[in-house]
């Protein structure tokens, strides 16, 4: 078995700070099912484009780093045998069927980090 | 030529594919088991001109080819565990031993040819580093070749087909044939390789045969065993029927010097009827299976050129229709290069030229040798001998076949005397 990252790339992202459960119905659905069946490690939905800060050189800017027509909405890991299989995975997530679409990148090493507040949210 | 040389070159022609293929399930990395099926051709000179040459060539190679990758396995085992391996099913084949019948292991031997075309014809590979890669992998050419091929730098080649493997292994590109429901997308590819293996014999990128026969064969062998695959599958039909139009005219294609001859001056009698009858029943079932799809449509146009009896009396606006519908699926700009002769003959070589000299304008055609070549026997109808004489200077500079050369350089020579 081999992890893949896979990264999603829409127009924008549906998880706005107010998104109601139904406005990420879709992707909670895609979610659950890849759950379900195993194959997901672990899952990062993200806020829409017009939250992202971008960092080159001295310059600090409002936006994605890449000025795009697609942004990256979220990212998984999921577990495959082999690209085929990844591949199969990947092309099942909705956004592949509404103008978006998906990278899939093999995955070098990673994970969470060990710490004494354990995984999550930093909130201190 | 010794014996044992002529053998180890028929070899390598005929079994290069299977005996790496199969070498490659076993070492699980294609660039040792590409090792592995050199080191074994190089053995298979000094073992056969002591014991002469084996029944089997291709099972011989197979067996030594493959003893080498597990020789290769057991030496660095601590390096490979630290490497990405080629993904293999697990029912594969069990590594035989020692001692094992050749002859009965050439019988337990599949072809596996298959698997190898659908691995370096991956669509996670881009276009270019498939049919390096199958150049290399399955027809055993070499990179200067190769380089020569697709018209970049030998460095660059290598560079190319090394990335192509790096990600074969890193991303774990599976060593299979695809799940019949990846079939169809999976088969596009091959068919584009396929093809792109075909016209590079047909018109060998260097060297002075016009034809490199073993290219052109495992061109017709590949898109045969294909149409076996994928029985239902018009467009694998189609790339066949139009390997076998194009090929029927092999025999005619250059004279008894070697010199080239244009389509309008070959011998039809020449041309290799059953093969052509042959193309022309899929081309009829296949354009059936409506809408024709690329190269049905291609096979179509080159079968209605081979049906004329005499060149002048092919049906030209039948020709230009076919093209326009070729267009409309394939918007190639070698398609609307090629659709300029038949429109010189029902619209006037004055119409096919300014459709030539528009693409001229084409970045993608600036370096094909054909579009000064057509545009020269334009120019040479419409009585401009000195500019047809340049354009023929112009095609010659840039064709490296010693055939082709020739051909250009006499029209050349001979519309410099007007």
């Amino acid at each position: 078995m081999a992890q893949y990252a896979i990264l999603i790339y829409a127009h924008d992202s549906a998880h706005r700070p107010d998104a109601t459960p139904e406005d990420t119905a879709t992707s909670d659905a895609h979610a659950e099912e890849l759950t379900s069946s195993g194959a997901l490690v672990m899952a990062y939905a993200l806020t829409p484009r017009d939250m992202a800060t971008s960092i080159r050189a001295d310059a600090i800017t409002d936006g994605p780093f890449i000025d795009s027509k697609e942004v990256i909405a979220g990212f998984y890991v999921i577990e495959a045998p082999d690209l085929d299989a990844a591949i199969a995975i990947a092309r099942t997530n909705p956004v592949v069927r509404d103008g978006g679409g998906v990278e899939i990148r093999p995955v070098h090493g990673g994970g969470f980090v060990q710490r004494d507040s354990g995984p999550g949210r930093a909130d201190g | 030529m010794t014996e044992v040389e002529a053998a180890l070159a028929d070899a390598h022609r005929r079994e290069w594919a299977r005996v790496l293929a199969a070498t490659a399930r076993v070492a699980r990395d294609l660039d040792l088991a590409e090792e592995c099926v050199q080191d074994a051709y190089a053995s298979a000179m000094t073992a056969w001109d002591r014991s002469g040459v084996p029944d089997n060539p291709g099972a011989w190679l197979t067996t030594a080819a493959k003893r080498r990758a597990i020789d290769a396995i057991r030496r660095d085992a601590a390096l490979r565990s630290r490497l990405p391996l080629l993904v293999v099913d697990d029912e594969e084949e069990p590594v035989h031993p020692e001692g094992r019948d050749v002859e009965k292991l050439s019988e337990a031997v599949p072809d596996e040819r298959l698997r190898l075309i659908f691995v370096c014809c991956h669509p996670a590979l881009a276009q270019e580093a498939q049919a390096a890669l199958t150049l290399r992998l399955v027809c055993g050419l070499p990179v200067p070749d190769i380089a020569r091929a697709f018209l970049v730098t030998e460095p660059t080649m290598a560079a190319r087909i090394t990335r192509a493997k790096k990600k074969i292994a890193t991303a774990r590109i599976p060593y299979r044939v695809p799940r019949p429901a990846d079939l169809p997308e999976r088969l596009r590819a091959v068919l584009a390789v396929i093809h792109l293996l075909f016209t590079t014999g047909h018109t060998a990128p260097s060297g002075a045969a016009l034809v490199r026969a073993d290219l052109v064969d495992r061109a017709v062998h590949l898109a045969r065993m294909l149409c076996d695959l994928m029985p239902g599958d018009a467009e694998a039909r189609g790339l066949l029927a139009l390997l076998l139009v194009t090929d029927a005219r092999r025999a005619t294609r250059v004279d008894a010097d070697g010199r080239l001859l244009r389509l309008k001056d070959q011998d039809r009698s020449r041309w290799d009827r059953a093969a052509l009858a042959e193309a022309d029943a899929m081309i009829v079932s296949s354009l059936r299976a409506a809408p024709p799809g690329r190269y049905v449509l291609q096979a179509a146009i080159a079968s209605l050129y081979a049906e004329a009896p005499a060149y002048d009396q092919t049906d030209w606006p039948q020709l230009v229709a076919l093209y326009d519908r070729l267009l409309q699926v394939w918007p190639s700009p070698v398609v609307a290069l090629n659709r300029a002769v038949p429109l010189s003959m029902v619209a006037g070589p004055e119409a096919a030229l300014a459709e030539v000299e528009r693409l001229e304008g084409d970045e993608r055609l600036s370096g094909y040798q054909y579009l000064p070549a057509i545009k020269a026997d334009l120019l040479s109808r419409l009585g401009r001998p000195a500019e047809a004489a340049a354009a023929y200077r112009q095609a010659f500079d840039l064709a490296a076949n010693e055939a082709e050369r020739a051909f250009l350089d006499r029209m050349a020579r001979a519309g410099s005397l007007f």
